[in-house]
C-alpha cells in the first residue's frame, strides 16, 4: 500500500508558525501518519503537552480516521465548539489532509510536519519512494524499477559518474538505481534495453497541477465526485 | 569549422589537454595566469562547470577567455543547472565565440555543493546532450526548428575505467560513443595494467581516449581519494611512494609519479593522449609535462 511519508518540522520553525496564536486546536490522522509515528494519537497527545508547556491554550483535539478523505469535513463537525474557540488548526497529518482540513474550516491551518513523498512501504518501519508520478512512465526499459525517481538524478540513459560500489554518489545508504537496474535487466536477459538511447523525458506529460477528469462523471455517484 | 583540437586529435599524435577552474568572483588574474601559463603547451584546456557544484564563474566565460587569449578551450558542461533551452543556447553562443569543443557531463549532485538547497535540473543528461549537439550541428533544435547559422563542434565526454560494478559504466560509455562522442576523458587512472585492459575494450570503439592523470599531493590525499572519490583507485605501492617521499618532496614525488605514468602510457601507446588534473596546482602541469618527457 502506499503511504504519505511525513516528518515533523523542525520546533524552531514551528514555534515560528505559532508565534503570536494563544488558542490552537489539533488535528492528527489515524492512517499514514499513525503508521510513520508523526502523528497519530501519541504524537497529537505529546504535541499537546509540549505547547501547553510553551503557554499554549488547547482547545481540544481530534485524531481523523482519514483525514485526506472527504468525510473530513463530517468528523470535524462533531468539534466545532472546540475548534471555534481557537485561532488556529494545528494538522499533524500529510499536507493533502492540512488542505482536506483548510478546505472545510474558515480557520488558518498550519502544518506541523513537512510531507517527504509518497511511499511504498519495503520493510518494517521503513519507507522508500519509488515512484513520482511523472506522468510518462518508463519503467517498461529499467525492468520494473523507477530511475526518474530511484536515480537520485532521475537519470535515464545509466548511471552516473558518481556511482560508487552500487551506492549513490550523494548517500551510502541508498543504492544507486542504476546498478540495480542493471542488475534486474541482466538477471531477465533484457540488458538491450539498457543500451538503447533514451530520448530527452517529457516532462510535461501532465503539466501541473496534475488534473483528471473522467468523461462520464455526470452518471457518478455525487461522493466519488467531491 | 573544423576546431584545430579536433585535427589534433585526427593527427595521430598524443594528445595532451589540462584543465583550470574559473574564480568564485570577478577577479580573472590567477585564471588568466594558468591560460598564459598552459595555452601553448597543451592541446587543449578545459574549463570547468562549477565544478563539484560550486558555484563559480561560469565555463562558458572562462573558455571564451581561452579562446580571446589565444589557446584553444574545450568547454565543460553539466546537465545539472541548465534545462534543454539554456544548454542549447550557451552552445549557440560558444559556437559564435569560437569555442567548438564541448566536454558533456552529467554534473555532481546538488547536495555536494556550496548551494545546496537549489534545485537540481538534469532535463537531459549527458549521451541526451552529445545527440543534442550532433542535432544542432544538422541545423536543427531540439523542438524541431530549423536554426538561423550553424553549428559545429568537438565533442567529448567521460568515463570511469575502474567504477564498480564496470559494466553499467561501459554501457554508458558505449551510448555516448553512439550519441556523438568523438573523444572521451577518463576519470584518473593510477593502475595502468588495469587501464589496459580498459583500453582492449574500448579499442572497439571509434573515439579517441584519454587518460586522465590526477597530480597526487600526498599519502594523505591518495588515502582520501580511494576512500570518497568513486572510481578512483591508487594502489599501495603508490600511496607507500608518497609516504616515502622525503618531509617536504611529496609533491615532488607526485609530479615524479605522474611523469613516469604519462611516458609510461605514450611509449607503451596505451591510449591516444592524456588529460592532466592538477587540481588548484594548475602551475605545476608544465613540471609534470617535463617530467613525462613532453616537453
Ligand atoms: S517513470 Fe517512474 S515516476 Fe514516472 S510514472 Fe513510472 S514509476 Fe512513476
Ligand atoms: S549514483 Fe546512481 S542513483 Fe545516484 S545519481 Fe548517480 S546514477 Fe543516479
Amino acid at each position: 500500500m502506499i503511504r504519505s511519508i511525513t516528518q515533523q518540522k523542525p520546533q524552531e520553525e514551528l514555534d515560528q508558525l505559532l508565534n503570536g496564536l494563544s488558542r490552537v486546536f489539533i488535528v492528527g490522522c489515524g492512517t499514514c501518519v499513525t503508521l510513520t509515528c508523526t502523528g497519530g494519537r501519541t504524537e497529537v497527545d505529546a504535541m499537546q503537552r509540549l505547547l501547553a508547556a510553551r503557554g499554549k491554550l488547547i482547545t481540544g483535539s481530534i485524531v481523523l480516521p482519514v483525514a485526506c478523505d472527504n468525510m473530513t469535513g463530517e468528523a470535524l463537525q462533531a468539534s466545532r465548539l472546540m475548534i471555534g474557540q481557537a485561532e488556529a488548526i494545528l494538522v499533524m497529518t500529510c499536507a493533502f489532509g492540512v488542505q482536506t482540513v483548510a478546505r472545510q474550516i474558515k480557520k488558518i491551518v498550519i502544518p506541523a510536519l513537512d510531507t517527504l513523498f509518497i511511499g511504498k512501504e519495503t520493510g518494517p518501519g521503513q519507507y522508500d519512494e519509488v515512484c513520482t508520478q511523472c506522468g510518462s512512465c518508463i519503467i517498461g526499459e529499467t525492468g520494473g524499477i523507477c530511475p526518474v525517481t530511484s536515480c537520485h538524478k532521475g537519470l535515464v540513459n545509466g548511471p552516473c559518474g558518481g556511482t560508487n560500489n552500487g551506492k549513490c554518489e550523494i548517500d551510502q545508504g541508498k543504492d544507486c538505481a542504476w546498478t540495480m537496474i542493471y542488475n534486474r535487466l541482466k538477471e531477465l536477459n533484457k540488458l538491450d534495453a539498457m543500451r538503447r538511447l533514451q530520448r530527452p523525458r517529457n516532462h510535461q506529460g501532465e503539466p501541473m497541477p496534475g488534473k483528471f477528469r473522467i468523461k462520464e462523471a455526470a452518471s457518478l455517484s455525487p461522493s466519488a465526485t467531491v | 569549422m573544423v576546431s584545430s583540437f579536433k585535427k589534433v586529435l585526427e593527427s595521430g599524435k598524443f594528445v595532451v589537454t589540462s584543465e583550470i577552474a574559473p574564480p568564485k568572483g570577478t577577479n580573472l588574474d590567477r585564471m588568466k595566469h594558468h591560460i598564459e601559463l598552459l595555452r601553448d603547451k597543451v592541446d587543449a584546456l578545459n574549463v570547468t562547470d562549477h565544478q563539484s557544484s560550486v558555484m563559480r564563474f561560469p565555463s562558458l566565460g572562462g573558455a571564451i577567455l581561452v579562446k580571446e587569449m589565444g589557446g584553444e578551450p574545450i568547454l565543460q558542461m553539466t546537465c545539472r543547472d541548465r534545462n534543454r533551452l539554456a544548454l542549447q543556447a550557451d552552445l549557440l553562443c560558444a559556437a559564435s565565440r569560437g569555442v567548438n569543443n564541448v566536454l558533456c557531463l552529467t554534473g555532481d549532485s546538488v547536495i555536494l555543493g556550496d548551494h545546496k538547497e537549489a534545485k537540481a535540473v538534469f532535463d537531459l543528461d549527458s549521451s541526451q546532450l552529445l545527440a543534442a549537439i550532433r542535432r544542432l550541428e544538422k541545423g536543427k533544435d531540439l523542438g524541431g526548428n530549423d536554426l538561423d547559422g550553424g553549428v559545429s563542434f568537438c565533442a567529448g565526454a567521460i568515463v570511469t575505467p575502474e567504477a564498480n560494478p564496470i559494466e553499467p559504466q561501459l554501457i554508458k560509455f558505449e551510448k555516448k560513443v553512439e550519441a556523438g562522442a568523438e573523444f572521451i576523458q577518463t576519470q584518473a587512472v593510477y593502475d595502468l595494467d588495469g587501464f589496459k585492459k580498459f583500453m582492449e575494450y574500448a579499442r572497439n570503439f571509434d573515439v579517441k581516449i584519454l587518460a586522465g592523470i590526477i597530480l597526487l599531493t600526498s599519502a594523505a590525499m591518495a588515502r582520501f581519494m580511494n576512500k570518497n572519490v568513486a572510481g578512483v583507485n591508487v594502489p599501495q605501492a603508490l600511496i607507500d611512494e608518497m609516504a616515502g617521499a622525503p618531509k617536504g618532496k611529496a609533491i615532488q614525488k607526485g609530479i615524479e609519479i605522474a611523469g613516469r605514468m604519462i611516458s609510461r602510457i605514450r611509449n607503451e601507446r596505451m591510449c591516444d593522449g592524456v588529460h592532466i588534473m592538477a587540481i588548484g596546482k594548475e602551475e605545476l602541469v608544465p613540471e609534470i609535462m617535463t617530467a613525462a618527457g613532453l616537453i
